[in-house]
């Protein structure tokens, strides 16, 4: 089935760099779980045995942002956590992908009142806007694969000169 | 009213960890205090809940909660909207338990309309109610079991979690916000398919639950990381005003089931459990005998449960069926007022307050024969019982903060409201 | 079951010279009377036999618009032992938005008054820890009050740089 199969044969592969990288990347993503209200109960769902995100390579939920490189922020995010949000993205290394989880992140949803941020995208990049209050588990891994996807589409260089953000 | 400036915004939160004056005398003492910040962003903070500690080596001296990164404005939003409309917002209040928000809230409007749902409908009510509580408790045993290290314990919570959210579905067709009740009843009724389903997840449960029991009672690190860990005595209990397992694992032996009776709790037999030790452990030992009792209560109502309707027959109070509203003249003209106008209830304001699993969920609601309420209050479990955070960690290990938040079990979705 | 009779017998033996209000709606009993007399009352309530209110379930504002009294603060008692309810109300007015804290007898008051502080500007008189309870520390309105809008004002609140 994978490489194994080729040991066998030719014992060798011929290949892209881009594509090795992007094939280990998109492999092993490692989501930041930003849980902050329903949404994060089914972001623990996924993580359960019955839908089990561990067979994405996914399972791997890292609080400390250093070590992630998917950010999904399931939950309504208001103003007062929006710095938090903010600062936990920043401190997450490149590359780094966001998965707007549920529609209160996506475009404030059903939440139409004052401390609520209509949508993440007013202070964050967002490449995935996942609908659903809050969406099915299995609504989640579909948009882990197309977020697979995307950065199986990446290249190496894209990250090269990328400019380090301020942390702090 | 006196304006920060901007300079001044951080050290207000500061000063007043500084002023309290907690009483702990510390052995050993470093005398050189340092604060830790602990959340927003925090596996163990269960939510956005953030802690600030005052700390002499790894001893709390002092605490100051920091709540309001979910505050959504709920009870702004009930003013701008009809009663029916604000039935799928209560669902995302205590997220854990939907179903029993959605019967804290209708119960309430109810009350207020002055109905009452048919027996079956109350029924229904209850099996949802306590299975709801059932979903509740396994994530609060699971994550407290992942807080003090056993992730084992979390895993096998969530797989019983997911049986009962696969009976959510089946029945209402959702499988975590549900809003399944309505005004004056419930919106499906449920199935033979759905009660046997229910009966054999009842069945199976008791077992799974004592082999979770058998992994951690006799487990040493999670006795010792809980025992005698955050002690809260009854009056302080009390006068801090904590409620629901928290308050019962002090002693007092309070239950608004069986205090003011709702729904049909007074028909049904059940014990309400109740520890003394007042700590931690104690606060995991009243779940697990409250899971028991909720299992049997569900039996009781399988068995007893009449048949009949499940929605009141009450125009201009309560939405008239589909299938009435496309056949006749008068369903469809009510159905368009309680549309565009809503329901109008007489003036005044009610409580109404149920039992939840958190503790006791109330909504106090203000009408002034509007569509829309004038002012509703929700008195939401979390709040209360995290103001006892304060007293509880004072005195203990850091790691301890962290067992003793799981073993309160704060939603911070109704806690920040 | 505590009825409006014995409520205003018990009341009126305790402070004669004090003038409350009683109303029921749905066997809910609710009295009103003069905030500068809250702490007194309330410390009656608690320890007085065949009252004993020795649990403060809730402390809420309501704001009427354009009443004289703009505000109201409601109090909800309940007695863990007697397993009775009662709302306590007193007027506020808006020039005078401050009440004195009940936080010395029931210490579950400190949050509660917090909160009604934060989302409707009252003040409370000799309170541990005023300080606002959900909004952040530099915002300068308060949600709940009927002149505020329910998207709030553009720019109340920041947002990081993107």
């Amino acid at each position: 089935m994978g490489l194994e199969a080729k040991l066998q044969t030719d014992g060798f592969i011929t290949t892209t760099i881009d594509a090795m990288v992007s094939w280990a990347r998109k492999s092993a993503v490692w989501p930041m779980p930003m849980g902050i209200s329903c949404c994060g109960i089914e972001l623990m769902a996924v993580g359960g045995a019955k839908y089990d995100i561990a067979r994405f390579g996914s399972e791997v939920m890292r609080f400390t942002p250093r070590q992630c490189d998917l950010m999904i922020v399931a939950g309504t995010v208001t103003y007062k956590m929006s710095h938090v949000v903010r600062k936990i993205y920043d401190q997450m290394p490149d590359p780094k992908w966001v998965i707007a989880m549920g529609v209160c992140t996506s475009t404030g949803g059903m939440y139409r009142s004052y401390p609520v941020v209509q949508g993440i995208d007013q202070f964050l990049p967002v490449d995935i806007y996942l609908a659903g209050c809050p969406p099915r588990p299995d609504n989640l891994l579909n948009a882990l694969m197309m977020i697979q996807e995307k950065i199986g589409k990446t290249r190496a260089r894209d990250f090269q000169d990328a400019p380090l953000t301020e942390t702090n | 009213m006196e304006r920060l400036q901007k300079g001044e915004v951080h050290p207000r939160i500061i000063q007043a960890l500084l002023d309290q004056d907690s009483g702990i005398t510390v052995d050993d003492a470093l005398d050189n205090e340092m604060i830790l910040n602990m959340g927003p962003q925090h596996p163990a903070t269960h939510g956005v809940l953030r802690v600030l500690l005052r700390l002499d080596g790894e001893t709390v001296v002092a605490s100051v909660p920091d709540l309001g990164y979910l505050h959504r404005g709920y009870e702004k939003m009930a003013e701008n909207m009809s009663y029916y409309e604000y039935i799928p917002h209560t669902d995302r209040l205590d997220y854990i338990s939907p179903p029993a928000n959605n019967t804290a809230y209708c119960l309430a409007v109810e009350k207020l309309l002055g109905i009452e749902a048919p027996k079956r409908a109350q029924y229904i009510r209850m099996i949802f109610c306590e299975l709801s509580r059932i979903a509740s408790h396994m994530i609060a045993i699971g994550a407290l079991g992942m807080d003090v290290g056993a992730l084992t314990v979390f895993m096998w919570c969530i797989r019983e979690r997911e049986k009962i959210l696969n009976i959510y579905d089946l029945v209402c067709g959702a499988r975590f916000t549900t809003s399944y009740t309505r005004i004056g009843g419930v919106s499906v009724d449920i199935n033979d398919v759905a009660k046997a389903k229910i009966a054999e997840f009842i069945d199976q449960f008791l077992g799974q639950l004592e082999e979770i029991e058998k992994l951690i009672n006799t487990n040493r690190i999670f006795l010792e990381r809980l025992d005698g860990i955050g002690v809260i005595s009854k009056e302080e209990a009390i006068s801090l005003g904590i409620t629901g397992p928290t308050l019962r694992g002090s002693g007092v032996e309070h239950d608004i089931r069986t205090a003011s009776p709702y729904l049909c709790y007074n028909e049904v037999d059940f014990k309400v459990a109740v520890q003394t030790e007042g700590d931690s452990l104690a606060r995991y030992f009243v779940r697990a005998d409250e899971v028991r009792e909720s299992a049997k209560i569900i039996r009781q109502c399988l068995e007893r449960m009449p048949s009949g309707d499940t929605m009141l027959n009450s125009p201009k109070k309560v939405l008239p069926r589909k299938t009435e509203v496309y056949t006749k003249m008068e369903e469809l003209i009510h159905d368009f007022m309680i549309m565009n106008f809503g329901v109008k209830p007489p003036v005044g304001e009610i409580y109404s307050a149920v039992e939840n699993p958190k503790g006791e969920l109330g909504f106090y609601i203000v009408s002034r024969g509007e569509g829309h309420p004038w002012k509703m209050k929700i008195k939401s479990p979390s709040f209360t019982n995290l103001q006892s955070l304060g007293p509880l960690v004072a005195g203990h290990m850091v790691s301890d903060v962290v067992a003793i938040i799981g073993s309160i079990d704060p939603v911070m979705g109704e806690a920040d409201k | 079951m505590l009825t409006k009779e014995f409520l205003s017998e018990k009341l009126s033996a305790g402070f004669p010279e004090l003038k409350f209000e009683f109303s029921e709606f749905r066997d809910e009993i609710t009295v009103k009377l003069s905030k500068s007399f809250i702490v007194t009352v309330c410390d009656y309530l608690k320890n007085t036999e065949g009252l004993q209110f020795n649990y403060l379930e809730d402390i809420t504002a309501i704001d009427w618009a354009r009443k004289k009294e703009r505000f109201e603060v409601v109090y909800i008692l309940f007695s863990i032992d007697l397993k009775q309810r009662l709302k306590v109300k007193v007027g506020v007015e808006e020039k005078d938005a401050k009440v004195d804290s009940v936080s010395v007898i029931w210490k579950a008051a400190n949050w509660f008054e917090r909160e009604t502080y934060d989302m409707y500007g009252i003040t409370f008189n000799d309170h541990p820890d005023l300080r606002r309870m959900y909004m952040p520390e530099e915002f300068q309105h308060h949600p709940l009050r009927k002149d505020y809008p329910l998207m709030g004002h553009p720019g109340d609140l920041s947002l990081p740089q993107k």
